[in-house]
């Protein structure tokens, strides 16, 4: 193993740099540290406040968002690290102003109570259903186990669930 | 959160020169254990070398029916790819009853081989803690030690190693590939994760800059029936309190081949080595499942809060066991 470095990359930090982020679409540009998590990002830098900061340590789910299409935890993933990727939040998941069926199913099924964790359950529970993991309330309870509901409105998010999925395999 | 530079590689060898060139320098993968750490201030390293961009995350179905998992494979992909499903059940089994669907979307392989402990007293830097600050005592001896290890223990240290998919790859002799600044090596998993004898600080022999490229598990076939059990607090998104990667074959009845780890209860992955020579030629049953599994705990050195992980693991043995072979007797 050659372990010269053979293409020197561009070391960053500690201090504030500009950091490329594409979020929900959106060529966005950004003075941060490294150290910043992408969830202060979006909620501090750019004024994405629906992803929440919950618990700060990767057990809540309140924060989750998709990089590359692929739902992850915002609050342990560093901004810079998402340079060159797709970052999607829960304000790029209404399109035309219209709402996305999962957001229009939490309303329906009144999936919430004090709200807080909502924005990252809907980003869960979008790729829940791509996945194809909600078979049964067994298996939906399990891979959104990621997400927790400190008002406990989980037979609610089910049925959401249950109704988005439903009206999707009715429509094939 | 204290801070630190950033500098993504694009080559492996770039990587490891540039982790090997400062010692305060660290490999950043998924993140999901090291940026938790260096926020709670447990880990201060000056710079991240991120390698996610390396292309380390093949995963490869090998002729020998074996499998190589690139370090970077993310514990999602491996979970679903068909010759994990198919041919190591207790694999995929394993990494989904790991963590969240998040944090498996971003943790990767290597990572997974690597995490620190779950040890509240290690992820709090008032604490002493002989693995985060060698020689200042170990708080969990005499403190809340309710998931801590039964096996493998030492005075020095019995915080539990925490992976799930580390147990059936213990179970199934796989091999750590790395590339570092001596070369390239293969480490047998036995040799991997180590004791904490009285150097807890030190949990594998990777040097300082020596990244994970792959591990490799050899062609199994008594893996094709496979299990892996995982008993906890709560249902979902929890660490093992004791856990069980079992494989076995049986052949008129008697054992003829078995491969048996526990998780949760060791301070390393805990191949259970006793309970395998004892079961061999043994009927498969109930009685020779419970004396096997009583052999492997009678090593064991439970304190208050923990004993009963002496038990339940043994009763995990003994369901993991029935569950394979329910259909034989």
């Amino acid at each position: 193993m050659n372990t010269d470095i053979i293409s020197p990359p561009v070391e960053r930090g500690p201090e504030t740099g500009t950091v490329a982020l594409t979020v929900n679409g959106q060529a966005r540009e950004l003075r941060i540290e490294p150290r910043v998590s992408l969830l202060d990002a979006l909620r501090e830098h750019l004024g994405l406040t629906g992803s929440k900061k919950g618990c700060d340590q990767g057990t809540c789910g309140a924060c989750t968002v998709w990089v590359d299409g692929r739902r992850v935890l915002a609050c342990l993933t560093l901004a810079v690290a998402c340079e060159g990727r797709e970052v999607t939040t829960i304000e790029g998941l209404a399109a035309d102003g219209a709402l996305h069926p999962v957001q229009a199913a939490f309303v329906e099924h009144d999936a919430f109570q004090c709200g807080y964790c909502t924005p990252g359950q809907i980003m869960s529970a979008v790729k829940l259903l791509e996945e194809g993991h909600a078979g049964d309330d067994a298996e939906i309870a399990e891979w959104m186990s990621g997400n927790i509901c400190r008002c406990a409105a989980y037979p609610n998010i089910r049925a959401a669930i249950r109704g988005v999925r439903d009206a999707v395999e009715g429509e094939r | 959160m204290r801070p630190f530079s950033y500098v993504r590689a694009g080559d492996t060898g770039t990587a490891i020169a540039l982790v090997r060139a400062r010692p305060d320098s660290v490999f950043l993968a998924g993140g999901t254990t090291e940026v938790d750490l260096v926020r709670q201030d447990v880990l201060r390293p000056g710079l991240l070398v991120d390698i996610s961009d390396l292309p380390l995350d093949l995963i490869e179905d090998l002729p020998d029916g074996g499998l190589r998992i690139g370090a970077l494979a993310r514990m999602s992909d491996v979970a679903r790819a068909p010759g994990v499903i198919e041919r190591f059940p207790v694999i995929s089994q394993a990494l989904v009853l790991g963590a969240s669907a998040q944090l498996r979307n971003m943790a990767s392989m290597g990572g997974n081989l690597c995490q620190r402990v779950r040890c509240s007293y290690f992820r709090d830097p008032a604490s002493p803690c002989n693995k985060r600050d060698p020689g200042t005592g170990c708080s969990a001896l005499d403190g809340v030690n309710r998931g801590h290890a039964v096996l493998g223990t030492s005075d020095h240290c019995i915080a539990t190693h925490p992976s799930d998919v580390a147990v059936p790859l213990t179970a199934l002799d796989a091999v750590v590939h790395t590339s570092g600044p001596g070369g390239e090596r293969a480490i047998g998993i036995d040799g991997f994760f180590l004791l904490p004898g009285d150097t807890p600080q030190r949990e594998h022999p990777l040097e300082h800059g020596e990244l994970i490229t792959a591990i490799e598990v050899p062609g199994a076939p008594v893996a094709h029936r496979s299990v892996y059990l995982k008993f906890r607090d709560r249902q979902s998104y929890e660490f093992a309190l004791a856990s069980v990667a079992a494989a076995v074959r049986i052949e008129d009845g008697a054992i003829a081949e078995v491969r048996l780890a526990l998780g949760g209860v060791g301070t390393r992955p805990w191949r259970a080595r006793r309970a395998e020579a004892a079961l061999l030629g043994q009927p498969a049953g109930a009685a020779s499942f419970a004396e096997a599994a009583r052999q492997e705990l009678a090593a064991a050195t439970p304190h208050p809060m923990n004993a009963f992980k002496v038990e339940l693991a043994q009763r995990a043995i003994v369901r993991a066991l029935s569950t394979l072979t329910d259909g034989d007797r």
